[in-house]
């Protein structure tokens, strides 16, 4: 098995979600099968193949650098769970366990 | 199923108006309300809007699609209307903005009726991961009308809408199109504007329309195909007139058959139907040859690392701090992230988001994100070579018919499994359309898919068209 519980716990860390101990049971079986399956990538040699990252052929795609209308602040914060004047409110950031 | 013909029809003799064929569909809404295919009706605003088509027909100003009723999966923004994408997460959200796909549809005078469920994120094959509740199959309402677009299919199977907008990421559009024995296209990457869609996976995510006619498939493409200096992928290459190219006609059209998908996985039924196909398309003069796709065997595996990594990245913006849910307990912020992440995502998301940080993480990157970026390029490459050689594809669209509902739910790499016939054309990025062609012998629908070159869903529209015409029920 090549994913362990701890790797779960690490990635689930850097994904910003927390699991019980028993979902990370069964993450843990899922991601290998789910993984295990992927794995038959590696019987083709793509040595000589360059990745494909996007299937159009068009290179950037750049515009003027214009001011154009977006959304208004107030718009901007009509689903901010939390504000205050023209910002978004939140929790301390002092004091994070991990970072 | 009433058609734009039929509409159309019916308004210029006078013995409907669009408001009250807007009024029909709302009943029919109401009436199968626990088919559970809608997530927000416009009971209101869709009778006003009708009205107002009215008016702009009784003085000659309606639009192209003027009397058409359209649905649409709750993935798409429009403006001051709540948007879900079937999740908890995107609790109390209400867009600020028009996608340009509504913009359009609005500009051409359809009639939007209500918002349709959808596995969360349009992460699902089954639309049983939505956090509002599972769609149910109008013919057996014990098993999935596909998904994650399944709200939408149904919104058409079941005469509740004259069309629907989807979303297809791997086959969202396809495979509950087939579930459901309706139309279903995707249009090429970049052919539709994806300003106001909800991103999945960024490289792959593409909007197209369900409806009950190939025709009426080709109207929607011809109102929301386009560039769109709001999609910085959307293409320059001029939109065609796609009902002119439903000729009828595929007399001299080479039509290939990809033998790799064909396998043993394939349920003999959906085998035969596509078989019937054939026969139909060498009847009318078409010439079918059978040709390979040698990486077929691989698309799943390279799809579901590619898909899964875009996403992780794509939904790391819903940390309750802007907009939609937030936990409400957490004292400092990192605890907000993963309170509002943890209570706000359903476990399929969670799942995805897990495996795409995990392939895109230190050490497993080149092993699995590059790798099938590689592999990507490869199952593009199969595409360009049959391209060389024929003019569309014809393959089964599912493997099979509807299954039922918690079949595959405990086991994740099943229900991506269902996905095996329509992601190639997400990785390679050309368009795909399935038409229902028969029914198996438990009356449940059977589609086929047809594949295209880029930009050319004039040729597959042509192709399904014959297919409709011929066997339709």
């Amino acid at each position: 098995m090549p994913v362990s519980v701890r790797d779960v716990e690490q990635v689930a860390r850097l994904a910003k979600l927390e699991f019980s101990p028993e979902e990370k049971e069964r993450l843990t079986y899922q991601l290998n099968t789910i993984l295990e399956y992927m794995d038959q990538l590696n019987r083709l040699d793509t040595s000589n193949v360059e990745p494909l990252s996007h299937v159009t052929d068009t290179g950037n795609a750049f515009r003027e650098d214009v001011r154009r209308p977006g959304l208004s602040t107030d718009e901007a914060l009509q689903n901010a769970p939390d504000r205050t004047e023209e910002f978004f409110r939140v929790p301390k950031v002092i004091g994070d366990r991990n970072e | 199923m009433r058609d734009f013909d039929d509409i159309r029809r019916d308004l210029a003799a006078g013995t409907a108006t669009v408001e009250s064929i807007t009024r029909d569909y709302l009943a029919s809404i109401g009436r199968q309300s626990g088919l559970n295919a809608f997530l927000a009706v416009f009971s209101e605003s869709a009778v006003e809007a009708a009205r107002e088509v009215d008016r702009k027909r009784s003085n000659g100003t309606a639009g192209s699609l003027a009397g058409m009723v359209v649905s649409v999966k709750d993935v798409l923004a429009m403006k001051g209307e709540r948007l879900t994408c079937g999740s908890k997460i995107l609790d109390g959200f209400i867009a600020p903005y028009d996608a340009t796909v509504i913009a359009r549809l609005r500009a051409a005078d359809a009639v939007l009726i209500g918002k349709c469920n959808m596995d969360e994120f349009a992460m699902g094959s089954s639309t049983e991961h939505s956090a509002f509740g599972r769609v149910h199959l109008p013919e057996d309402e014990a098993r999935v009308p596909g998904g994650s677009s399944g709200g939408s299919a149904v919104a058409v199977s079941a005469g509740m809408s004259t069309a629907s907008l989807g979303s297809d990421t791997g086959g969202s559009i396809r495979q509950p199109a087939a579930f459901t024995g309706v139309v279903g296209l995707k249009p090429t990457y970049g052919r539709v504007s994806r300003y106001g869609l909800v991103a999945f996976a960024s490289s792959f995510d593409t909007i197209g329309p369900f409806a009950s006619r190939v025709r009426d498939a080709a109207h929607v493409l011809q109102t929301i195909a386009g560039y769109d200096p709001y999609d910085a992928t959307s293409s320059a290459v001029p939109v065609p007139e796609y009902a002119s190219a439903l000729t009828g006609e595929v007399k001299g059209l080479k039509i290939g058959i990809p033998r790799e998908y064909f396998g043993p996985g394939l349920n003999d039924e959906i085998r035969s139907a596509v078989d019937a196909a054939l026969r139909t398309l060498r009847e009318h003069g078409a010439a079918v040859t059978e040709v390979s796709l040698p990486h077929t065997e691989y698309t799943i595996a390279a799809y579901y690392v590619l898909a899964t990594a875009e996403a992780s990245s794509n939904l790391a913006r819903f940390d309750g701090t802007r907009y939609g849910f937030r936990a409400p307990e957490a004292a400092e912020l990192n605890g907000l992230y993963v309170r509002s992440r943890t209570e706000g995502f359903g476990p399929e998301v969670q799942r995805r988001i897990m495996l795409g940080t995990y392939v895109l993480s230190a050490g497993y990157y080149d092993a699995y994100y590059r790798k099938a970026q590689k592999v990507r390029r490869l199952i593009a490459q199969d595409f360009d070579r049959v391209f060389a050689a024929v003019d569309c594809l014809l393959t089964p669209t599912t493997p099979t018919t509807a299954f039922r509902a918690g079949e595959k739910t405990d086991n994740p790499l099943a229900m991506y499994l269902s996905d095996i016939y329509t992601t190639s054309a997400n990785l390679a990025g050309i368009p795909g359309i399935s038409v229902p062609v028969g029914r198996d012998r438990r009356g449940l629908p059977i589609g086929v898919q047809i594949l295209g070159k880029k930009f050319d869903e004039s040729t597959i529209l042509r192709v399904a068209d014959v297919l409709e015409s011929a066997h339709a029920q």
